[in-house]
């Protein structure tokens, strides 16, 4: 035809091009401060731009001036979902330079409150995902259950949050017989909460629509981008570092590594879902094998205080409690490397010690600041509304991106 | 265990003669190799695509701040085998006006921490995609983890009610940075005790 040229037949407004938005950085799927700029083609996503560095305070430098006990604190300011997991990294790092033996019963402690942490941080996740796909009642139901652990974290350290309750050398102070009795009896009612929301949610339509064969990742990207925890479990590898590389006294204890298949939201779901029941498994071992271990919680030395006792008594003991609250102790020169399963993944410790009472160096190794760095990758391809599954299948908080 | 890291090691350079410096484990047990600068992403792909190790995941990648040596920075990369179950440390220095070669396009997931290295140290890298600032503000000037940077930084900024908007100014501080000594003069402090000032004049 002569006209054959369809293009005149087209308005300005049908001449598709891409659109770029800004989502975020204040968005209730950001998960925090995240701006992301996409470009669109139409509904698809096609280049994501992840701004990040929102809520950067300086952890780093500041803890360069600032003595290794003063530094503690910020370790639960980084991800502050599960703040005893980043803490115990700070702690096996300095104890690792220095050759502190932690006592059995502050071992267990950690062990216990480490897999509090893990289940307060897969309950956030899970239930808070389940909300930005669409899901109201999951968070309502899981955020009752935080708070009983949050209560649980206020008894033994005096704080919700920022317990600061590892310490160098062990954990703060002991913990009393009844709360560990409630402890075991919130693990005995527990899984029926558990059941209600996996109820909820396993076999939801929706739920379904908006999780299965989204963000899919292979074993090969889950490499190539860095990825550990659930993002690698969630791609059937069978790697957890309390089971691979155990620290802590991890290899007594019983437990199972949930592994998924298809290694999409769905399936990272599923393992959430299935280590919160593996934990509450370890926290049950562990307020057994408390029982017997009896003893010191902290290894009395240069790390720690001494007792309440001896201050009143031995002149070195009250000198030393001034000494190690004013200047410190000193760590032995050195750089040391150090990794926790926390609950997003692997979270490390880079220090470098000059023998000083403060850090040279520290770099803090967050999983999510990898996961989101394959953000792009991830979301290329996907429609706009699943941006807001896979920020909450990669289980960001700013906290420890930013840092 | 310190054994087959040694031994480890020590494979590594023989195989790679020209590009590793030393290697070696160090006190904590961690296996450290030094190569040298132009040779890291030589490294970096024998160590992920030899099949007996297989290093192929990145764990992370940072620079440490020595303003005392001749050659200022020192970069530092981990990597995790796990396959092996093994980790390794890869260090090389770097001058300050030095360029370190991207290994981005071995471990995609380098190129977030080497924008966060040239944010934090200035360091820059060649061949990389898009080397902007991360993690500090829009338009930030500086590199905030080198040494000489004061940690109260040297902008401040506020709500201007009469503008409407964010200002940006200099810092003021109602007090000075406190930064506690905590040397002990027994123990060789690098300044002049008070009163000894005095002592000389007798």
């Amino acid at each position: 035809m002569a006209d054959g040229n369809f293009n005149d037949a087209q308005s300005g407004e049908q001449r598709i091009r891409n659109f770029n938005i800004n989502f975020g950085p204040q968005h209730p799927a950001a998960h925090g401060v995240l701006r992301l700029v996409l470009e669109l083609d139409g509904e698809i996503v096609e280049r994501c731009d992840p701004h990040i560095g929102l809520l950067h305070r300086g952890t780093e430098k500041l803890m360069e001036s600032r003595t290794y006990l003063q530094n503690l604190p910020y370790f639960d300011r980084l991800d502050y979902v599960a703040p005893m997991n980043q803490e115990h990294a700070w702690c096996l790092a300095i104890e690792k330079l220095s050759g502190v033996e932690v006592p059995r019963r502050a071992s267990l402690i950690r062990v216990l409150y480490s897999e509090i942490g893990r289940i307060l941080n897969h309950i956030l996740n899970v239930t808070t995902q389940a909300m930005d796909v669409g899901a109201l009642t999951p968070p309502l139901w899981g955020f009752e259950e935080r708070e009983h652990l949050m209560e649980f974290y206020e008894r033994a350290s005096g704080s919700r949050l920022h317990a600061a309750y590892f310490r160098p050398g062990g954990v703060h102070q002991d913990l009393p017989q009844d709360l560990l009795d409630d402890i075991m009896a919130w693990t005995m009612s527990f899984p029926e909460v558990l059941a209600d929301i996996d109820g909820l949610l396993t076999e939801n339509r929706i739920f379904k629509q908006r999780n299965v064969d989204i963000a899919v990742v292979t074993e090969q990207e889950a490499l190539d981008w860095g990825f550990s925890g659930v993002m690698v479990r969630g791609s059937g590898m069978a790697w957890d570092l309390r089971r691979a590389q155990p620290y802590e006294c991890y290899d007594e204890f019983e437990f199972d590594i949930p592994v998924g298949k298809n290694g999409d939201c769905y399936d990272r779901y599923l393992c959430r879902m299935q280590e919160m029941r593996e934990s509450l498994k370890i926290i049950q071992q562990a307020i057994q094998k408390l029982e017997t271990a009896t003893g010191d919680v902290l290894a009395r030395g240069k790390l720690t205080p001494p007792k309440r006792g001896d201050m009143k008594t031995s002149m070195e003991a009250l000198i030393h409690h001034f000494k190690l609250y004013t200047e410190g102790f000193k760590v032995p020169e050195g750089e040391v490397y150090v990794a926790v399963e926390a609950p997003k993944g692997e979270f490390g410790v880079f220090l470098v010690s000059d023998g000083s009472n403060k850090p040279y160096k520290t770099k803090i190794r967050a999983p999510g600041y990898l996961h989101l760095a394959a953000m792009d990758h991830l979301c290329k391809g996907h429609q706009l509304a699943d941006v807001a599954a896979i920020i909450g299948t990669l289980d960001v908080v700013f906290g420890e991106i930013d840092r | 265990m310190s054994e087959v890291l040694t031994e480890l090691g020590e494979a590594i350079a023989a195989k790679l003669p020209d590009a590793v410096t030393a290697s070696g484990v160090s006190d904590f047990g961690d296996l450290v190799l030094n190569v040298k600068l132009d040779q890291i992403p030589k490294v970096v792909e024998f160590l992920k695509s030899n099949s007996a190790m297989k290093f192929s995941t990145l764990i992370d990648i940072t620079a440490v701040d020595y303003p005392s040596r001749a050659v200022r920075f020192e970069m530092v990369y981990h990597f995790l085998s796990m396959y092996t179950n093994t980790r390794i440390r890869i260090k090389a220095q770097v001058a300050e006006d030095g360029i370190v070669p991207s290994i981005h396009e071995i471990h995609p997931g380098a190129n977030w921490f080497e924008r966060e290295v040239f944010d934090m140290y200035g360091v820059l890298f060649s061949g990389h995609p898009d080397l902007r600032r991360i993690l500090t503000d829009y338009g930030f000037r500086g590199y905030p983890l080198r040494k000489d940077f004061p940690t109260t930084g040297y902008t401040e900024l506020r709500y201007d009610e009469v503008a409407k908007r964010v200002v940006y100014e200099p810092v003021t501080l109602t007090q000075e940075y406190r930064q506690f000594d905590f040397m002990s003069p027994w123990e060789g402090a690098e300044y002049i005790l008070p009163g000894d000032d005095k002592a000389e004049a007798k």
